[in-house]
C-alpha cells in the first residue's frame, strides 16, 4: 500500500513538473514576449520592464528562477494588473469558483446516485425510461447551451432569478444547475449500470435470504459496492467542473478564477495564464491521486501492486 | 465391366466425386455470416441507432450539400436586411418581390450584419462535423498505433509507454489547449504569410492548434483501450503461427492484431466524434475556435448571447443543432458498441 501511494505521488510530482515546464516553454515560444502588445512604449521603458520581470536574462536562467519561485509557491507578478501578484489574484478569485464548483459537484452526486439507483431498481419501467432519456440528453447538451437556455427561461422570460453577479443565494442557483447537469447525468448512467451489476451478485441474494429487509440490503450491501465507479469518476468530475466554470463564469459574469483565466488569455497576461494553469493542473493532479488512493482503501478486492 | 458375383471388387461408382446437388443436400450448416454482416444485422435491429444514423445523414446533407445550392453565402452581407426575424423580408426585398423577382426567404432571419442565419448555422455544423471527424481520425491513427506497439512488445517498452499515457491522462486538457492556442497564434499567423502556407489562413490558426492538441493529448484513451485488446489478442495461436512463418512485428500488428480489434476501433472512434465536437464548441464559445467570418456552432451561440432578449432564435438554432449532433453520435456509438463489440459494454 505504502509503495503504491509513494509511486502515485512520485508520478504526480513528475506530471506537475512536466506541466510547469511545458507551460514555461510554450509561453516563451510567443515572439516578442508579454509587452509587445502595448504600443507607444519607449525602448528604455521596455528595457526597464524586461529587467523588472527578469526577461533580459537567458532562457535557462529564467527557467531555473521560475521553477525555484514555483517551488516556493510564488507564481510571479501579473503584467496587466499592476502591483498584484498572481498568488493574490488566485487567492481572492479561487474561493468564489471553489464554492460554485463544490456545490455543483455535491449536487451532481446527490442527484446522480439516487437517480441511477432508482433506475436500476425499477428496471424496464416507465421511471427507468424517463431517467435514461434524461441522462442521455443531459450528456449531449453542452454547458453553454444549458446556461443560456436557463438564463433565457428563468431570468428573461419569468424574471425569477438574477442574471449576473453573486449578490444573494439566488445567484448561485443557475450556475450550479448548469454545471451539475452533465455530471449528474453521467453519474446516474454509471450508477445504473453498476447497480444492475451488483444486484445480480450472489451476496445480494444471500443478504435477502438471511432475512435482511430490502432497504437494509440496498444500503448496506448494494450501494456500497455500486458506488465505486462513481468514486473513480470524481477526478474527471473535478476537471470537468474547472473547465465548465470558464463558461459558466463568463455567461453569468461571476468574478471567479475561470473568468479571470479567460480574461488573462484575451489580455495576454502571460504570468497570470501560466500561474493559473499550473495552479489548476496541480489541483487536478492532486485530486486524481487522492481519488486513486481512496479507491484502493474503499475496495480491498483491488490488489495493490 | 460386368461384375463377378463372388468377387470382393468394390463398386467403382461409389467412389466417384459427389455432384454439386448432392453436396448441397448434405450441407446442414447455415451460410456463414461474416463479421461485418453479423454486426450490421444487429445494428439494423436497433431502432434508436438507425434513427440516429438517419439524423446524422440528414445533418451531413444539410451541412455539406445544401450550402452549395443555397442562394445566400455565409459571409454575404445583405445591406438593409439586418436583424430580420425568421421568414421576414426587408423593405428592399419586398419591393423586389413586388416587381416580380423571386427572393429566397430568410428561414432563420438574418444577423446584425445582414447575413442569412440559416446558412450560417449550416456552415457552423459543417465546421463542427469536420473538426469531429478529422480530430477522431488523428486520434484513431495515433492511439491505435501507440496502443498496439505498447501492448505487442510488452515488458519495459510497455511500462515506459504506459507511464507516459498515465501522465498525459492526468494533465488537464482544456488548459493545455487554451495555452497552446494562445502560443501558436502568432507563429502560425506569421507562417501563413509565407508562400505555400496560405491554407493556414483558410482553416484558421485556432483550428490548427485544436488539431495539434488533439494529436498531442486526446489519443491516450484510445491507446489504453487498444493496448488492452492487443494484450489478449497477441496470445492467440495465429500470432504464433504468423511469427513461425517469419512475419515481422510490424506485419503482425498491421495484418493480424489491428484488424482483429476493428470493432473496438470503430466504436471508440464513433464515440470520440461527439466529444471532439463538444470540445470544439466549447473553445469557439470562449472565442478560441475558428476564425471569423467562418461560423461555428459554438461561436454562433456565443454571439447570440448579447441579443438574447430580442433574438432568442439565434441562440436556439445552433444550440439545438449541436445537441442533436452530439446526441445522435452518442446513440449511434452505443448501438455500434452493442452490435460490433458486445464485450466492451460493462
Amino acid at each position: 500500500m505504502a509503495k503504491y501511494i509513494i509511486k502515485r505521488i512520485a508520478m504526480a510530482i513528475v506530471t506537475i513538473f512536466a506541466v510547469a515546464t511545458v507551460t514555461f516553454f510554450v509561453m516563451n515560444m510567443v515572439p516578442g514576449g508579454p509587452f509587445m502588445a502595448e504600443k507607444a512604449i519607449s525602448p528604455q521603458a521596455q528595457a526597464a520592464l524586461n529587467e523588472k520581470y527578469g526577461l533580459d536574462k537567458p532562457l535557462s536562467v529564467q527557467y531555473t528562477t521560475y521553477m525555484k519561485d514555483i517551488l516556493h509557491g510564488n507564481l510571479g507578478l501579473s503584467v496587466k494588473q499592476r502591483g498584484r501578484t498572481v498568488n493574490m489574484i488566485i487567492g481572492t478569485k479561487f474561493p468564489v469558483s471553489a464554492r460554485i464548483g463544490g456545490m455543483a459537484i455535491l449536487a451532481a452526486v446527490m442527484i446522480g446516485v439516487p437517480l441511477g439507483s432508482i433506475a436500476a431498481f425499477k428496471r424496464g419501467t416507465m421511471i427507468d425510461n424517463i431517467i435514461i432519456v434524461f441522462s442521455t440528453c443531459g450528456i449531449a447538451v453542452p454547458s453553454f447551451v444549458v446556461c443560456t437556455i436557463l438564463m433565457y427561461i428563468l431570468s428573461l422570460k419569468l424574471g425569477l432569478l438574477p442574471t449576473y453577479g453573486l449578490g444573494s443565494w439566488k445567484n448561485y442557483i443557475m450556475p450550479v444547475m448548469a454545471l451539475a447537469l452533465y455530471p449528474s447525468s453521467y453519474i446516474s448512467r454509471l450508477m445504473r449500470s453498476s447497480m444492475l451489476d451488483v444486484m445480480g451478485q450472489d451476496y445480494m441474494r444471500t443478504a435477502r435470504a438471511k432475512g435482511l429487509s430490502q432497504l437494509v440490503s440496498i444500503f448496506k450491501h448494494a450501494l456500497r459496492n455500486a458506488i465505486l465507479p462513481v468514486v473513480t469518476y470524481l477526478g474527471p468530475l473535478l476537471a470537468y467542473t474547472v473547465t465548465g466554470s470558464f463558461i459558466v463564469e463568463k455567461i453569468f459574469t461571476i468574478p471567479g478564477l475561470g473568468s479571470e483565466f479567460i480574461g488573462s488569455i484575451t489580455g495576454r497576461d502571460y504570468p497570470l495564464i501560466m500561474g493559473t494553469t499550473i495552479f489548476l493542473a496541480t489541483l487536478m493532479v492532486i485530486m486524481n491521486v487522492l481519488v486513486d488512493v481512496a479507491y484502493k482503501f474503499i475496495d480491498p478486492r483491488i490488489n495493490l501492486k | 465391366m460386368p461384375k463377378n458375383k463372388l468377387s470382393v471388387q468394390l463398386n467403382v461408382e461409389d467412389f466417384l466425386p459427389a455432384s454439386d446437388a448432392e453436396r448441397e443436400s448434405l450441407t446442414v450448416m447455415r451460410k456463414s455470416v461474416g463479421f461485418w454482416k453479423d454486426g450490421i444485422r444487429r445494428l439494423k435491429k436497433n431502432k434508436i441507432s438507425m434513427i440516429s444514423l438517419v439524423v446524422i445523414l440528414l445533418v451531413f446533407i444539410l451541412s455539406f450539400i445544401v450550402p452549395q445550392l443555397y442562394p445566400y453565402s455565409y459571409e454575404q452581407q445583405i445591406r438593409g436586411s439586418e436583424n430580420l426575424a425568421p421568414m421576414h423580408y426587408s423593405q428592399k426585398e419586398i419591393t423586389a418581390m413586388d416587381s416580380g423577382e423571386s427572393v429566397f426567404p430568410h428561414i432563420l432571419g438574418t444577423d446584425n450584419l445582414g447575413r442569412d442565419y440559416a446558412i450560417r448555422v449550416m456552415m457552423g455544423s459543417r465546421v463542427s462535423l469536420t473538426v469531429g471527424l478529422v480530430a477522431s481520425a488523428i486520434i484513431l491513427l495515433i492511439g491505435s498505433l501507440y496502443g498496439s506497439i505498447a501492448g505487442f512488445f510488452g515488458g519495459w517498452v510497455d511500462m515506459i509507454m504506459m507511464r507516459i499515457v498515465d501522465m498525459i491522462y492526468t494533465v488537464p486538457d482544456i488548459l493545455i489547449i487554451v495555452l497552446l492556442s494562445v502560443a501558436f497564434d502568432q507563429p502560425l499567423k506569421a507562417l501563413a504569410q509565407r508562400p505555400g502556407f496560405q491554407w493556414i489562413q483558410l482553416i484558421g490558426v485556432n483550428l490548427i492548434s485544436i488539431f495539434v492538441v488533439f494529436a498531442l493529448l486526446y489519443w491516450v484513451g484510445m491507446a489504453r483501450i487498444v493496448r488492452s485488446q492487443i494484450l489478449i489478442l497477441k496470445e492467440q495461436e495465429y500470432v504464433t503461427a504468423a511469427r513461425a512463418l517469419g512475419a515481422s512485428s510490424g506485419h503482425i500488428i498491421k495484418k493480424h492484431l489491428l484488424t482483429n480489434c476493428i470493432g473496438t476501433l470503430i466504436v471508440t472512434t464513433t464515440l470520440q466524434i461527439p466529444s471532439s465536437i463538444f470540445t470544439e464548441s466549447f473553445l469557439s464559445f470562449l472565442g478560441l475556435g475558428v476564425a471569423a467570418p467562418m461560423p461555428s456552432l459554438g461561436s454562433l451561440a456565443s454571439a447570440a448571447l448579447n441579443g438574447l432578449q430580442s433574438y432568442p432564435h439565434r441562440l436556439f438554432a445552433p444550440a439545438l443543432m449541436i445537441s442533436v449532433i452530439i446526441l445522435s453520435f452518442n446513440l449511434l456509438g452505443d448501438g455500434l458498441r452493442d452490435a460490433f463489440d458486445p464485450k466492451l459494454k460493462d
